[in-house]
């Protein structure tokens, strides 16, 4: 990929600054939680202990586990909160339905088909919108997985108060799923969604836009021409276009992704190693 | 006046007259017994200083080159100096001086009847009845003309120093394999609490080698009589460690081990026999998990599955270990009332580590088994389908990303090749 911020490219806003600060927090937290949560759940190896020594001890490992899920925690209700403050302040519905909306449309459906036609070399590849269905499968997995492992992890740290009226056996169950699930989303994040956003060919080595907010117009076109089609026609591209993103922050982008694409492919090696010795 | 004076004195010559006598000729009351037969001739037996005339001379020695030399020094501080070479040294032949190089070897047994008696039935014993020369007699621990009392630091058989004197041979590894004698254990012992405690601190109260394996009735941990056996151990132990010994005769492993049966642990199983490590350390205590997991080892699975046994295995003392739930030597079966896993108490043994523990939380289930449907219904099934989620996500998407990533390679060198060509 050629370096955007030279030249005269057009950039469109595709993320707010706020969306970028919440996505950076939801990294470093669900960075810090996989880290530390990973040696419980591959105890039985050598590099679980080696890890968790790493990070200053398995008492250490769990305060710093406990701190990640606060961030994340917060990270997830202030999403709820500007979700609310949308529809209830602004009267914005458009979350629910159309373009901007995280909802599954059968639009999702008949680009899911077209894109596997694509990939078999039967169609052409089909013209993606602001949102593309495996994005929003991303999106749901990350909201599902936080109730399903925060609720559970919020179980496991409080057994004595969430047993004034759950039974017992519910923590046998909050321990299983919160290790399962958090091993799906490790393992989908650090390789799926890493995959589909920065690692395949066409994105290699990543996609900027998470740093920088905005897209270069002839990705923006490739990518999501639907989008770029109707942004142009109701007048919108306009408004959405920015300069090009600082040098400084694009650097700083770069030196963030990797590290975490980094960070994260060791853990998946570990995983599979671990999965493949055991 | 005089006559007082006359019978002291006769007392005084009489009392000298009995020490010569019984220097002499060592009788009742002092443990050497004369010489069965004294020497046929009227020869009188040689005295010490006879002897010392050739045994003085550091360069005497026998036709095969070894020494035999006594030194007076060092017989002087002998708990045998009141007694006279020939007490011990009986041969009838050694009256006539020079004696023949072959004498009889001189023979405890003539005063130590009871110390003898008791060896008989030793290791040391039954291997030199079956021809071993290197096996442990009397001499061997306890030297020959330099023996001293065990009160005497400088003793052999001091308690600070029979470590050392037994390592002669069980730490000898020439000897250990000549011999087929048990691994070496000296290292180990000297770096246990027992032999730490012993050796750098010096105190009397730590067990030494013979504080367990007994001294002259040394048997071998295989004899169902031997002190350091399956069946006897805790009793061993017990001499010092009373009150651990009397918890672990409650609990069901000394149950089982009173049967004659040899599948349940004793004190040596769980704490090892010779590198006994402080049990307040927190690397013994969780290595002690996998020690009960030799045996339960389902129950070891399960609980390696739970956060108490993920928090073990990462090598952290924070969560529950075997011990803290069913306690360490009286362990008894949940069915036992005063067990502290029977279900009356499990409150209050959970409360230990969680304080506000209730009835509801005690019905969590510390060595859950997902894959039992019959045990854990709840867990069975919720396993089951988070296993079908992480297939059916992890195999969808890969094979979506595998096409993709096909694709998008195809795409590349496509256009590689006719630059200008959309996708």
């Amino acid at each position: 990929m050629s370096d955007p911020v030279e030249g005269g490219t057009r950039h469109f806003t595709r993320f707010s600054r706020t969306d970028r600060l919440m996505h950076g927090f939801l990294m470093f937290s669900f960075l810090g939680l996989a880290l530390t949560g990973l040696p419980l759940l591959f105890s039985h190896t050598h590099w679980a202990s080696v890890l968790a020594r790493m990070l200053g001890g398995v008492t250490v490992a769990g305060l710093l586990h406990r701190f990640c899920a606060v961030i994340l925690i917060g990270v997830f209700v202030t999403h709820i909160a500007r979700l609310l403050r949308r529809v209830f302040g602004e009267q914005d519905y458009s979350i629910f339905w159309g373009p901007s909306s995280m909802v599954p449309q059968p639009r999702d459906l008949q680009d899911l088909r077209d894109h596997i036609m694509w990939f078999l070399g039967r169609g052409p590849r089909p013209a993606f919108e602001r949102y593309t269905y495996w994005e929003k499968f991303d999106y749901w997995a990350v909201f599902w997985g936080m109730a399903i492992i925060g609720g559970s992890g919020l179980m496991l740290w409080f057994p004595e108060q969430f047993a004034r009226f759950l039974p017992g056996w519910v923590f046998n169950i909050a321990l299983v799923v919160h290790g399962e699930e958090a091993l799906l989303a490790v393992g989908f994040i650090f390789t799926i969604h890493f995959f589909n956003g920065h690692l395949r060919p066409e994105k290699f080595p990543m996609d900027m836009v998470i740093f920088t907010g905005s897209v270069p117009e002839p990705e923006l076109q490739h990518e999501r021409p639907a989008e770029y089609e109707r942004l142009k026609q109701t007048g919108e591209l306009e408004r959405l276009a920015v300069p090009p993103p600082a040098r400084s922050t694009w650097r700083l982008g770069r030196i963030i992704g990797t590290t975490a694409v980094t960070i994260g492919l060791a853990l998946v090696v570990l995983i599979i190693f671990a999965l493949v010795t055991s | 006046m005089r006559t007082r004076g006359v019978l002291l004195s006769a007392a005084a010559l009489w009392a000298l007259a009995l020490s010569f006598s019984a220097r002499a000729l060592p009788a009742v009351g002092r443990s050497p017994q004369p010489p069965a037969d004294p020497p046929a001739a009227a020869q009188p037996a040689p005295t010490n200083a006879d002897c010392l005339v050739c045994h003085e001379d550091d360069s005497a020695e026998r036709a095969d080159g070894r020494p035999v030399v006594v030194k007076p020094a060092t017989f002087e501080h002998s708990i045998h100096s009141p007694l006279d070479c020939v007490d011990c040294h009986t041969d009838p032949a050694a009256a006539e001086l020079p004696h023949p190089e072959k004498l009889k070897k001189a023979d405890c047994v003539t005063c130590h009847s009871d110390a003898a008696d008791i060896f008989k039935i030793s290791a040391h014993a039954t291997a030199r009845e079956a021809g071993s020369v290197e096996a442990a007699s009397c001499t061997d621990c306890h030297g020959t003309h330099d023996i001293r009392p065990k009160s005497d630091p400088d003793s052999m058989t001091h308690h600070l120093n029979i470590a050392a004197t037994c390592a002669r041979c069980h730490g000898n590894a020439e000897i250990i394999a000549r011999g087929n004698l048990p691994r070496d254990m000296t290292r180990a012992f000297a770096d246990s609490i027992h032999g730490t405690v012993l050796e750098k601190s010096g105190l009397m109260v730590a067990p030494t080698c013979t504080s367990c394996h007994g001294a002259h009735d040394i048997r071998s941990p295989g004899d169902p009589q031997s002190r350091v056996g399956m069946g006897n151990v805790a009793s061993t132990c017990g001499s010092c460690h009373e009150g651990i010994a009397r918890q672990f005769e409650g609990g069901v492993h000394a149950a089982v081990l009173k049967t004659g049966s040899r599948t349940a642990p004793a004190c040596q199983t769980c704490h090892t026999a010779h590198s006994i490590s402080r049990s307040e350390s927190h690397g013994w205590q969780l290595s002690v998990i996998n020690q009960c997991g030799t045996c339960h080892a389902e129950r070891m699975s399960t609980f390696r599955d739970t956060f108490h046994g993920q928090v073990s295995s990462l090598g952290a003392r924070g969560a529950a270990g075997c011990a803290d739930c069913h306690g360490a030597h009286e362990i008894l079966p949940a069915s036992d009332p005063m067990s502290p896993i029977a279900p009356a108490n499990l409150v209050k043994t959970c409360g230990q580590c969680h304080e506000n523990a209730n009835e509801n939380f005690v019905k969590f289930d510390p060595h859950a088994d997902k894959h039992d449907r019959a045990r854990n219904p709840a867990l069975y099934y919720t396993s089951k389908f988070m296993f079908l989620l992480l297939f059916g996500v992890f195999g969808a998407f890969g094979l979506h990303t595998v096409l993709w990533f096909g694709k998008e390679v195809r795409v590349k060198h496509e256009r590689a090749r006719r630059p200008g060509t959309k996708s």
